[in-house]
C-alpha cells in the first residue's frame, strides 16, 4: 500500500523484545522527506535496532512501520534497495581492495561502476581504492562505508554512530559530509550518543532512552517546550554584588556562586537588568543570553523525565 | 532469483577465498597428501617389493578380493594386479574425503563468518533476498571442493597410470567406475553435507563452533560416502547412476529445506536461537 510520501519514515507504537529484553517499546516518530532527523541517546537506548527494523532486518513484534510508504515486513527487499545504511562499526570483506569491496555493493544494489567511482571521489577514498580494506584506518573505513551507503542514491541514507572511533578531524569531516548530503535533499537519520554531532545538523530530535522515545521535534520546539524560560549568564567585577539579581523585576531564579544563571520571564528584561545594575554602581563583566544546545536540552529532557518519573 | 545476486555472492566469496592463503594452502597440502604422497608411496611402494613373503602376502590379499573385482584386475604378476586393486578399488573413497573436507571447511565459516566479520550486518541491510545469499553461499562452499576434486582426480590419474601403468600394458585410468564416482555421485554428497553445514553455520555462535559441528555432520557423510563410493566400484554403471540419483534427490531436498536457515535476525547476530 503506498501512502502519500510526506514522511520518509513512520513509526508507530512500535515494539521490539529480544528474550525477556525489550529493545524498543511503544515508539512512535516520523522522519519527514529531505529532513535531517537524529536519534539521539545513550548506548542501549534502542538507535541501532530502530535503524535495523527500518530496513526489516528485524521485524517488530507489533506497532506499524512505513518507510517511503512501504512496509519492511513485506516490503522489505525494496526498502533496503532505497535505503542505504552505514552500520556502527562499518565492515568489509578485508581480504578485498576497497574498490572490490564497491563493485560488489554496486552488483547487489543494481548500480554501476560510475557511480561507485563517484561515490568513493565523493567520500575522498578514491585514492585508496586499490589497498585491501584490512589496511585502512578507521576514518577510511568510515568513508568507504559512506561511499557504499550511497553508491545507489538512495533516497533515505541512515547512519548509525558514524563518527564512532575517528579522531576530530575526520570527524568533522565526516558530519560536513552528510550536512552536504542533507543539503542535497536526501533524508537523513542519524543516530549518536555525542551531543555535539547533532548540533547544526538536526532538523528534527527524537530522544531516546531504555528503548523509548523521550520526546521528538524540532530542536527549537523542544527547547520552547523543555526550557520554556530565557536563561542569561550574567557576571561583574564584584561578584558579591550579584546576590540583588534575585530582586529584579521579571528575574525567577537564579543560580551560581559566580558567574549567575538567570532564569527571566522574557529576554526584553536583559537591558533593564543591564541598566539597574549599572545604577546600582555594579559593574558588569559578562551579559550572555544562553541559546540552548542540544546538550543543554538533552539534559533538560532528561531532569524533566526523572522528576515525572 | 536473481541470478546475477548470487553470481556477485559467489564471486565476493571465492574471491575472497583465494586471497586467503591461511585458508587454502592448508587445504592443498591436504589434497596433495591424499591425492599425490598417499598413491606415489602406497603403489610406489608396492612396485618396490621383491621379498617373496611380502609378494605372497599381497598375493593372498588380492586372492582375498570378490570375484568380481578380481576379474576385472589386469596385470600379470602378484604385485601388479595388487597395485591395480589398489589403484582403482582401495583408493576410492579419497575422490569424496578431500572434496568433502574442502568444501565443508568453507562452508562452515560462511555465514557465521559473516556474522563474525560484522559484514552480515551490511548483508542483513542489503535487497539482497536470504534465498540468494543462501544460494549464493553454498556454491561459493561448493566449487572449491568440487575443483579441488576434479583437480585432484586429474593429477591421481597421472599418479596411477604412470605408477602403475607400464605393469598392466598401458593407462588404464579412470576406469568407468571413477569417473560416475566424480562426476555423478561425489558431487551431491558434497551438496548433502553442505546443507547441513550451512544450516549450522548459521546457527552457532563462532566459527570455532561451526567447525567442530561441522566435524559431526562431516563424518557420517565420509562413512557413507566411503561405503557407497567402495560399493559402487565393484559394479559401477547401474549402482553407481541409482546410487547417485538417490544422493541428488536427498541432496536437492535437504537444499530446498535449508534455505530457511539464513534469517536476516541470524546474520546480525540477535536471533534468540543463537
Amino acid at each position: 500500500m503506498v501512502e502519500a510520501m510526506s514522511d520518509a519514515i513512520s513509526f508507530q507504537s512500535v515494539h521490539k523484545q529480544f528474550g525477556d529484553i525489550v529493545a524498543l517499546e511503544d515508539v512512535d516518530f516520523v522522519a519527514p522527506v529531505g529532513s535531517v532527523t537524529v536519534l539521539l541517546g545513550p548506548n542501549g537506548a534502542g538507535k541501532t535496532t530502530t535503524v535495523r527494523l527500518t530496513t526489516g532486518a528485524l521485524i517488530g513484534d507489533s506497532g506499524a512501520i512505513s518507510v517511503l510508504g512501504l512496509s519492511p515486513i513485506t516490503d522489505g527487499d525494496e526498502i533496503r534497495a532505497r535505503v542505504g545504511v552505514v552500520p556502527p562499526k562499518p565492515a568489509f570483506y578485508d581480504q578485498l581492495t576497497g574498490w572490490e569491496n564497491l563493485q560488489f555493493a554496486a552488483t547487489i544494489f543494481e548500480s554501476d561502476e560510475a557511480s561507485a567511482k563517484a561515490a568513493a571521489e565523493r567520500f575522498g577514498i578514491d585514492h585508496a581504492l586499490d589497498q585491501e580494506v584490512g589496511g585502512y584506518s578507521t576514518g577510511m573505513r568510515t568513508r568507504l562505508a559512506l561511499a557504499r551507503a550511497v553508491v545507489h542514491d538512495p533516497e533515505v541514507l541512515m547512519l548509525d554512530e558514524p563518527t564512532a572511533g575517528l579522531d576530530p578531524e575526520s570527524a568533522r569531516a565526516v558530519l560536513d559530509l552528510i550536512k552536504e548530503l542533507a543539503g542535497r535533499g536526501s533524508t537523513i537519520v542519524m543516530c549518536t550518543h555525542l551531543l555535539h554531532e547533532a548540533e547544526g545538523i538536526a532538523d528534527q530530535v527524537v530522544l531516546m532512552d531504555n528503548g523509548s522515545v523521550r520526546a521528538a521535534g524540532a530542536p527549537a520546539d523542544l527547547a520552547r517546550s523543555y526550557m520554556a524560560n530565557p536563561v542569561v549568564f550574567i557576571d561583574a567585577e564584584d561578584r558579591s554584588d550579584l546576590a540583588v539579581l534575585s530582586e529584579f523585576d521579571g528575574v525567577l531564579t537564579v543560580t551560581g556562586e559566580g558567574a549567575r544563571r538567570l532564569e527571566i520571564d522574557s529576554t526584553d528584561r536583559i537591558p533593564d537588568i543591564v541598566v539597574e545594575l549599572v545604577k546600582r554602581g555594579i559593574r558588569p563583566t559578562r551579559v550572555e543570553p544562553l541559546t540552548p544546545t542540544l546538550e543543554d536540552l538533552y539534559f533538560e529532557m532528561q531532569r524533566h523525565h526523572r522528576e515525572g518519573s | 532469483m536473481r541470478w546475477s545476486m548470487v553470481r556477485a555472492v559467489v564471486k565476493a566469496d571465492l574471491y575472497r577465498l583465494v586471497k586467503t592463503r591461511d585458508y587454502w594452502i592448508p587445504l592443498l597440502i591436504l589434497g596433495g597428501i591424499f591425492f599425490v604422497g598417499m598413491p606415489v608411496i602406497l603403489l610406489g611402494g608396492i612396485g618396490l617389493v621383491e621379498q617373496n613373503n611380502v609378494v605372497t602376502q599381497i598375493g593372498s590379499i588380492v586372492g582375498s578380493l570378490p570375484d568380481a573385482i578380481q576379474n576385472n584386475l589386469q596385470g600379470e604378476t602378484p604385485t601388479a594386479r595388487a597395485s591395480y586393486a589398489f589403484a582403482v578399488y582401495l583408493l576410492a573413497p579419497i575422490a569424496i574425503i578431500v572434496p568433502l573436507t574442502v568444501s565443508s571447511a568453507v562452508g562452515a565459516n560462511s555465514i557465521v563468518g559473516e556474522r563474525e566479520r560484522g559484514t552480515g550486518e551490511f548483508l542483513a541491510h542489503s535487497p539482497l533476498t536470504v534465498r540468494e545469499i543462501y544460494l549464493g553461499k553454498l556454491i561459493a562452499s561448493l566449487i572449491p571442493g568440487y575443483v579441488a576434486g576434479v583437480v585432484g582426480f586429474g593429477l591421481y590419474s597421472l599418479v596411477v597410470n604412470i605408477i602403475v601403468g607400464p605393469k598392466v600394458g598401458g593407462w588404464f585410468f579412470p576406469t568407468v567406475g571413477w569417473m560416475l564416482l566424480v562426476l555423478w555421485v561425489v558431487p551431491p554428497f558434497i551438496a548433502i553435507a553442505l546443507s547441513l553445514i550451512l544450516r549450522l553455520s548459521a546457527r552457532v555462535r563462532s566459527a570455532a563452533s561451526a567447525h567442530q559441528a561441522s566435524s559431526l555432520v562431516t563424518l557420517p557423510v565420509i562413512v557413507a560416502s566411503y561405503g557407497v563410493a567402495s560399493g559402487l566400484l565393484y559394479s559401477p554403471v547401474l549402482s553407481a547412476s541409482i546410487a547417485g540419483l538417490i544422493a541428488w534427490i536427498i541432496a536437492f531436498a535437504l537444499l530446498a529445506s535449508s534455505t530457511g536457515s539464513i534469517r536476516r535476525e541470524r546474520l546480525l547476530g540477535v536471533s534468540g536461537d543463537l
